[in-house]
């Protein structure tokens, strides 16, 4: 026998798993999405995903290179998800210098300075996010009216989301009924035909996207449903209360960013917690600052700054919220 | 609705080959390496010395403690010498070794095929015979039988709960001997029911063994209190807890045995192995082992004689493949790699299998993306994850904490890892630095 055989400890079989397939796996989830954004919003659409994309993966590139000097990982599809959520939290005529500005920022400071990949306690693409609203609001709040391929990029017509145009409505003394009538209806919203950020417009293609990340096990439902149930039953007391002053929860769902962020960002694995009670608490939290900022705060949405803060929980969530243990509480009557 | 355990759980690809490959007596090895602990607890203390002749099922060594065993020749011949070997484990641990020369049996084992039905042995004689024949668990933890029928003061057993389930993949071995040895294994449980005092069995078997169930359901009929039951196939159902958990739906407290929630758990070739000792004579000295793997020609369910090097097995089923990389002691997922092929077939050895090379190799560990899956299925509800980076951080308060010495190392965290982290390795190092602390703060002062 002068075969040399490996040696290692047990499991010697390991499943069909990887983190390739996992974020390969979201970006697929996420193609419906794109093609409603390129269907309402032309070639705009086009244009902003691909810059977010290659300039989120030529900056990992180069930050890995040249600064960390480590191994370079781009293709491992986090990089490509993180410009894809990036693009489909603007508008689809931002400028390319800004989304190049976003992608910096949401690869190099919100994920490469704290180690990279599994290490960042912010959704990156959400960081990116944020920090254009804050410095470029005019540009990050012009919304392209949604004509397919006569949208246009630059030079595209704009106008305000439901969410905006409620809050100014309101604002300036406004009945809700008289707001309700300019704005698309239910159905519109669902298939996406609104203004708005490019990946949030249509409520059917996330859910095509969620009901595949819940068939191949990607993510479970837990922060979805608890966030979205939460919204809802919220919404719904404030409109029970008052109904003039706070728009019903079919309108809460359907407009904004809500189900892109409670599918798809608040569920990065990454900067969310491990077990489905801590799940439910993130989720929940999510919801109540969500609706607080849409319903009383200055900000027509309010979902990214929601997840950003329930973000910075998840480390003490993990510390406090612990599975039940096999045997710990036993009650066998 | 089928019955399962509730908490975690992975369905690796099943991969038994060797299903229907009826058990053959494998053939006489030329030289035997008995190993003197082939079990749990202290190793067994040699009776015989250079130049001894023996006989099949003699008694070679003998319990050196309350946790041990004898063990008996598997062989006739003449003993060469008693020297330190590898075993299994990888470790140089002293072995009997016997040049066999023929195939002369103890003349009391009795050795016809009769089936002996007969029940009237009292509950003292079953567990003398039991820890005679020197029964260690089959299933592969090989923790000596007898003890597990002594029931503590202050304890009761309810149900003899004997496992059938056979969650390993690869391994056929307890799944041939159900189908082909039922009857036999049926008298077994109601000894071992009679020997702890209880009127009720319960064999729990996966799903995926439908003939087996059938076969072991019709025969059951005329054994009264011992119920099979068919389980949902779900890995690792074969661990105590979780078979408890499954069958009975109860959990047993951490730290605490099956006794505490009224189940003794014996394994289907132990209740086999009982039946031979009590109703035949027969000590333990041969068992089932599957042989097996993708590119191994014959898949093979063996009868074989403990000592016989598992080099002879591999031959037996066509030889080493040129792909192989890989050859594992009993199943991919809680089994050990060998780092030798003549380490010898012991009374744990549940199989042999052989892995292809791109099959052996791990793959390299990735960062952790905190995806929560090795939470998921961890069937102790522990967070596997934790417990490494804890380990990694040689934290062993906050690993004791953290309940690592509740982990029953089935690898299924390491199994559904995308990122291939190695968890289970820092969660063993943390468990026996934890156990070593534990241990010396509950010693004497």
């Amino acid at each position: 026998m002068d075969k040399l055989l490996n040696i290692s400890p047990s499991p010697h079989v390991a499943g069909d798993y990887s983190v390739k397939k996992i974020m390969y796996g979201v970006v697929l989830a996420l193609m419906p999405t794109l093609a409603a954004s390129v269907y309402y919003f032309g070639i705009g659409a086009i244009i902003v995903t691909a810059v977010a994309i290659i300039s989120s993966m030529l900056f990992e590139f180069l930050i890995q290179k040249y600064l960390i000097k480590g191994e370079t990982t781009i293709f491992d599809g986090s990089a490509i998800l993180t410009g894809l959520l990036l693009a489909f939290n603007v508008p689809s005529n931002l400028p390319i210098w800004i989304i190049i500005i976003g992608a910096l920022v949401a690869v190099g400071v919100g994920k490469m300075s704290f180690g990279g990949l599994g290490q960042n306690p912010f959704n990156p693409a959400l960081v990116g996010r944020v920090f254009l609203l804050i410095s470029f609001p005019v540009q990050m709040t012009s919304w392209p009216i949604p004509k397919g391929f006569d949208t246009g990029y630059a030079d595209a017509v704009t106008g305000a989301t439901p969410l905006g145009a409620l809050k100014e409505g309101l604002g300036s003394g406004e009945t809700m009924s008289n707001l309700l009538s300019g704005i698309p209806d239910f159905m519109q919203m669902l298939m996406g035909n609104m203004g708005g950020s490019m990946g949030e417009v249509s409520a059917i293609a996330l859910l095509i996207g969620f009901a595949y990340m819940l068939i191949k096990k990607i993510i479970t439902w837990h922060i979805p449903v608890y966030l979205v149930g939460t919204v809802f039953v919220f919404t719904g007391i404030l409109n029970y209360f008052s109904p003039e002053q706070f728009a019903s929860p079919m309108f809460h769902l359907l407009t904004g960013g809500l189900l892109l962020g409670a599918i798809f960002m608040a569920t990065d694995m990454v900067t969310s917690p491990m077990t489905p009670k801590g799940m439910a608490i993130f989720a929940i939290g999510i919801a109540v600052i969500t609706v607080l900022i849409r319903a009383f705060g200055a900000y027509p949405e309010g979902i990214s700054f929601a997840i950003l803060i329930m973000n910075s929980f998840v480390p003490i969530i993990n510390k406090y919220v612990k599975p039940k243990r096999f045997g710990e509480e036993v009650n066998n009557g | 609705m089928l019955k399962t355990f509730k908490k975690g759980g992975v369905h690796p690809a099943e991969n038994k080959f060797s299903a229907n490959a009826p058990i053959v007596a494998a053939q006489l090895p030329k030289v035997v390496q008995i190993p003197l602990g082939q079990h749990i607890g202290a190793p067994a203390k040699a009776l015989v010395k250079k130049g001894d002749a023996v006989k099949v099922g003699q008694l070679i060594a003998e319990s050196s403690g309350f946790v041990s065993a004898n063990i008996h020749s598997s062989v006739s011949g003449t003993v060469a010498k008693i020297d330190n070997i590898i075993d299994n484990s990888g470790f140089s641990k002293a072995a009997i070794i016997i040049n066999v020369e023929a195939d002369e049996w103890e003349e009391s084992i009795n050795r016809t095929d009769e089936i002996i039905k007969d029940l009237s042995h009292s509950p003292e004689t079953i567990l003398e015979k039991v820890k005679s024949a020197g029964i260690v668990g089959l299933g592969g933890a090989t923790f000596p039988s007898h003890i597990k029928l002594m029931v503590p003061p202050g304890k009761k057993a309810e149900v003899v709960l004997i496992n059938g389930v056979e969650c390993e993949p690869y391994l056929t071995a307890d799944h041939r001997l159900m189908l082909e040895k039922g009857e036999e294994m049926l008298i077994g449980i109601k000894l071992i029911m009679n020997a702890v005092g209880v009127n009720k069995g319960a064999v729990g078997i996966e799903n995926n063994k439908l003939d087996a169930i059938k076969h072991l359901t019709e025969l059951a009929k005329n054994y009264e209190g011992i119920e099979i039951v068919p389980l949902k196939v779900k890995y690792p159902q074969g661990g105590e807890k979780q078979l408890i958990k499954a069958v009975m739906n109860r959990e047993v407290p951490s730290g605490a045995l099956p006794i505490e929630v009224g189940a003794v758990v014996q394994n289907v070739g132990t209740a086999f192995a009982i039946y031979e000792a009590v109703q035949k004579n027969k000590p333990l000295f041969e068992r089932v082992v599957t042989v097996t793997g993708k590119s191994i020609e014959n898949p093979s369910n063996f009868l074989v004689r403990v000592g016989t090097p598992t080099s002879q097995l591999i031959e037996a089923v066509g030889g080493l493949p040129d792909d192989s990389g890989k050859v594992v002691s009993g199943g991919p997922m809680m089994g050990k790699a060998l780092g030798t092929l003549n380490t010898p077939i012991g009374k744990g050895s549940s199989g042999v299998l052989v892995f292809k090379e791109e099959e052996a190799v791990r793959r390299l560990a990735q960062p952790c993306i905190r995806c929560a899956k090795c939470v998921s299925v961890c069937p102790m509800g522990l967070e596997p994850y934790l417990l490494m980076t804890v380990a990694e951080n040689k934290e062993w308060e906050r690993s004791e904490e953290e309940r690592t010495m509740d982990c029953i190392e089935c690898g299924s965290c390491v199994y559904t890892c995308p990122a291939d982290r190695p968890l289970l390795d820092y969660i063993r190092l943390s468990k026996t630095t934890v156990g070593g602390i534990i241990r010396s703060r509950n010693a004497p002062k």
